[in-house]
């Protein structure tokens, strides 16, 4: 079934600082597939990775990663509240509304599975963080200045949702 | 049979708990750190098997098992974790780690390990 995926917030102005390259992005796709269909059952759709400038989150919900070592920066999973709580019920096996803790924890850890996922094919020496979750909308991440971030547009049966990527090789 | 799990997720947690319970009778043990972790293991002297996750706050993984092997040299220990990096499983390995189960995981490949573990475990206690 193709899925029509909206655009992610772009802008096609230069935003300083080189972009994460496409070998890096690719990995991130892959490991959002491998993550939700392994951990969630749920198949889920990349579409065209796009430059993103707004700071404000693309959606409501945002697990964060961070990366240190020979690559340092970003990773932000994010998701619709609705896709989320699906997301989160084929993940655990139980129904979580975004008010309980056990919520903000599974969120997280599939943020932490997709990072670890995408940061097993850097090569070494990069480490990741214990995740964060966000809650609410519009909310504002900061990111490294000098480091664009990537949107990865996503669609699933669950909902949409976006990986946010901004990264870059300190090597 | 009692397990201890260590994983600062919750939602990991109760996955592992669900699995391994469609294999056999298990008391679990929980910890959310390695901190908590060695607590457990304190308070929990009667383990027959230990899953541990590697990032943690307060104490990650690694250190725990290191720690954890000053002491216990036979307690089957099987590492859950998003690092799959062949140097860290030869660190996870020098460190006295016995099986490694990298996530995303399904239940059969978790339980897969969990057996082979026990296997080992049962074989090596009884040479």
């Amino acid at each position: 079934m193709t899925v029509a995926v909206p655009p992610p917030t772009v802008s096609n102005a230069a935003a300083g600082g080189a972009a994460p390259g496409v070998e890096l992005v690719i990995h991130f796709m892959k490991a959002i597939k491998e993550v939700l269909s392994t951990m969630a059952g749920v198949e889920v759709t990349t579409g065209k990775p796009g430059l993103k400038q707004d700071p404000v989150s693309t959606y409501d919900v945002s697990g964060i990663i961070g990366f240190s070592g020979n690559f340092g920066g970003s990773m932000v999973l994010s998701f619709k509240k609705e896709t989320a709580v699906a997301l989160v019920k084929g993940f655990s096996g139980m129904e979580m509304t975004p008010d309980s803790p056990d919520f903000t924890d599974a969120v997280g850890e599939l943020a932490n599975m997709i990072a670890g996922a995408a940061k097993t094919q850097f090569g070494g020496g990069t480490s990741i963080s214990v995740p964060s979750v966000i809650l609410g909308q519009g909310h504002v991440i900061g990111r490294l200045h000098d480091v664009p971030c990537i949107v990865i547009p996503c669609e699933s049966a669950a909902g949409a949702f976006a990986v946010e990527v901004s990264i870059k090789s300190k090597q | 049979m009692k397990v201890l799990m260590i994983d600062d997720s919750r939602t990991m947690r109760n996955i592992q708990k669900n699995v391994l319970k469609t294999f056999a009778d298990c008391e679990c043990v929980e910890a959310g750190d390695g901190i908590e972790g060695l607590s457990a293991l304190a308070a929990n002297p009667q383990l027959d098997l230990i899953l541990v996750d590697w990032n943690m706050p307060n104490l990650d993984g690694l250190s725990f098992v290191k720690r954890m092997r000053e002491k216990d040299k036979t307690t089957p220990v099987i590492m859950v974790t998003t690092e799959a990096e062949k140097q860290r499983i030869i660190d996870a390995i020098k460190a006295g780690v016995n099986n490694y189960v990298i996530k995303p995981f399904t239940p059969d490949s978790l339980l897969e390990r969990v057996k082979q573990t026990l296997e080992k475990a049962k074989a090596a206690a009884a040479a």
